[in-house]
């Protein structure tokens, strides 16, 4: 199927299949019970969730298969956010032109940034990238601000031009006149199913995005990045040179932050220089490595655990909290309350912080390895695991 | 005129002098040795051929070109392949792959973005790689991971990799350098095997006089960076200049 093979299809199937079910699978519990709290809120979360993933995937093609590890590449999604921003406000709120901007845009500036970086490897590639993350931040946050609208961030106003939209065109962003926002809701057995727009535009956009991804990993081309991985010196004395090879990496890896970036602009209209921190590159690197960096699927379960787990523990405030521990004596309430406060709400970075260690410690392949050792421990031994294959 | 004419190449490292006035000549289709004690230079004139090191002065002329300024990957390209002292391999990756690789390299040059076709539709590429395998007798181990192989197969995996690309220059570095005398065995065997089905010109750079007697039709013997002599096996072994470059009498 696509051209690819039986396994690989197979794959890709299950992905599309989870991706689409994602409304059910993501809210087990009616809204009605006590736990629905647990619930991934949707549609928000779930567009983010998706977004995140295709930032993880392009990222991945990068850190996963050359191992350049770049902290940079919030930089890319900002400038997708503030391209997609700008078409919404030159000429039309449809997605589209938008989402084509931002990828184009973050692809050249992805081509001038790592140009420079890629002369230099390991600790000083991932400064060099860091430094220009930096540095377009603060030229977004100040210097910039005639494009930027620096502080405030950029937003859509009526006031603007929208060339090619008619005068009865929706005011959010569409496609083709579906709003993003737009929710169908669907009750069965006291459950509330809402299904979003949004989300189905991001899932679509994210299936199509790991695809190209798995054809990636699959061709020579893919195979020469983890030569580059492996060992350059051989490259170059096999007749192949590392260079072009990384920088063409760089580049699609920072065309599919800034899809991520302009996605991210579709669904809520608004570019800030927030977005181009370092901490939301460095969000992307531990991702990927909580997921299983050099793996298919590995970004999106991280991009996928980190957004959930971040909306359930930052929901958790010291009332629930004092709800939970109300049977305890008070002393005693008041201590557990104090304790967990540390790590839920706005403490939920140190929970994020204490999962990254225990991965990376006892779980270096990430949460795929997990996956792999539980597979292996239930007798079930994949028949063609070699390899050859380190996806999945 | 040789497949590879070295001619007066001098090279230094701040006020050491590394190699003096060194002329080679490499004829197409010969096993040519470079022997000499330790600290002569050989490793540096090795690299001086491959695009590591730039000479000072002189000219490395390969068929007719110059090799000078050039990149590693250019040289490859033009039809010279080189073994290292360490195996050089894609430890990460398959037995197969590895020799996937140079075979694409030969293929679509320094650089190709060929990301739509999946490896496995390359069918002509996989065949000649499958095939180059089975030649090397690594037909079984192909879908190892290239880092879990034994020293002596690394090695032979490297050699794998460099006749995949049908090279017109075979530049070795002390291939049999750690090896037991068996896989020292096994290896002048293959090199001989590949000599004489595939009459690719080698330059072997070798401490172990028995690989090089066993294989070389000429031999350059190098000391101080220079050569002192150049002549066929059988009349280096007595000569006295090279007793003298081994043994150290009569220091100048």
């Amino acid at each position: 199927m696509l051209g690819l093979n039986k396994k690989d299809s197979k794959f890709l199937i299950i992905v599309i299949l989870l991706t689409l079910s994602t409304p059910f699978v993501m809210q087990p519990f009616s809204e009605a019970s006590a736990l629905s709290q647990f619930n991934g809120g949707y549609p928000d979360l779930m567009q983010r969730v998706a977004i995140f993933g295709i930032f993880a995937i392009g990222f991945n093609i990068l850190f996963g298969l050359t191992g350049y590890l770049s902290f940079g590449h919030a930089a890319f999604l900002g400038v997708g956010s503030y391209s997609a921003v700008w078409m919404f406000k030159l000429l039309s709120m449809n997605i589209i032109p938008g989402i084509v901007l931002a990828v184009i845009m973050s692809g050249i500036f992805a081509l001038l940034i790592g140009y420079v970086s890629l002369r230099r490897s390991g600790i000083y590639f991932s400064i060099l990238t860091l430094a220009f993350a930096q540095m377009s931040y603060n030229l977004a946050y100040s210097v910039l601000t005639p494009i930027t609208n620096g502080e405030t961030g950029l937003q859509v106003r009526p006031s603007d031009v929208r060339l090619l939209d008619g005068a009865n065109a929706p005011d959010y962003p569409n496609l083709f006149g579906w709003t993003m926002s737009t929710s169908y809701k669907w009750e069965v057995w006291g459950h509330l199913f809402t299904f979003n727009v949004g989300f189905y535009v991001c899932a679509f956009i994210a299936i199509c995005a790991f695809y190209l991804s798995l054809r990636i990993f699959r061709s020579p081309f893919g195979l020469m990045l983890r030569a580059v991985k492996s060992n350059q010196n051989r490259m170059s004395y096999t007749g192949l040179n590392p260079r072009p090879y990384t920088l063409a990496a760089f580049v699609i890896s920072g065309m599919y932050a800034g899809l991520a970036g302009g996605l991210l602009a579709s669904m809520d209209p608004l570019a800030g220089a927030e977005r181009m921190q370092w901490t939301v590159g460095g969000e992307v690197v531990v991702m990927t490595i909580l997921g299983g960096a050099g793996t298919l699927l590995g970004p999106v379960l991280g991009a996928g655990a980190i957004k959930y787990l971040e909306n359930i523990f930052s929901k958790i405030n010291e009332n629930i909290l004092h709800g939970w521990f109300d049977f305890l004596p008070e002393g005693m309430e008041n201590f557990f309350v104090w304790l967990f406060a540390r790590f839920t709400g706005d403490g939920w970075h140190l929970t994020l912080g204490l999962l990254f260690m225990m991965v990376v410690i006892f779980l270096p392949g990430g949460l795929m390895e997990g996956a792999d050792r539980i597979r292996k421990r239930f007798g079930r031994k994949s028949d063609d695991n070699s390899p050859s294959n380190p996806a999945e | 005129m040789g497949i590879l004419e070295v001619q007066n190449v001098n090279k230094s490292f701040g006020g050491l002098k590394a190699l003096q006035n060194v002329n080679l000549s490499v004829e197409e289709g010969t096993i040519h040795a470079i022997i000499g004690p330790n600290g002569a230079g050989k490793s540096t004139l090795l690299n001086c051929f491959v695009g590591k090191l730039m000479p000072d002065t002189g000219s490395v002329l390969f068929n007719g070109q110059s090799l000078l300024g050039k990149k590693p990957y250019d040289i490859n390209q033009m039809g010279v392949s080189r073994v290292f002292q360490t195996p050089e391999i894609f430890g990460d990756l398959t037995v197969l792959e590895n020799v996937l690789i140079p075979c694409f390299a030969k293929r679509d040059g320094t650089f190709r973005m060929h990301a739509i076709e999946t490896v496995e539709d390359e069918v002509d590429i996989r065949e000649k790689a499958e095939k180059m395998l089975i030649d090397v007798d690594m037909a079984d181990n192909m879908q190892m991971t290239a880092s879990s192989l034994s020293r002596g197969d690394k090695r032979r995996l490297e050699m794998a990799m460099c006749l995949s690309q049908d090279p017109q220059l075979l530049l070795l570095d002390e291939p049999t350098a750690g090896m037991a005398r068996a896989d020292t065995n096994n290896t002048i065997g293959l090199l001989a095997r590949i000599q004489e089905r595939r009459h690719i010109t080698m330059a072997i750079i070798e401490h172990d006089m028995h690989v090089v007697f066993s294989l070389a039709q000429k031999i350059s013997v190098l000391a101080q960076g220079t050569v002192i002599v150049e002549d066929l096996p059988e009349n280096i072994k007595g000569h006295p200049k090279v007793k003298e470059a081994y043994l150290g009498e009569a220091a100048e």
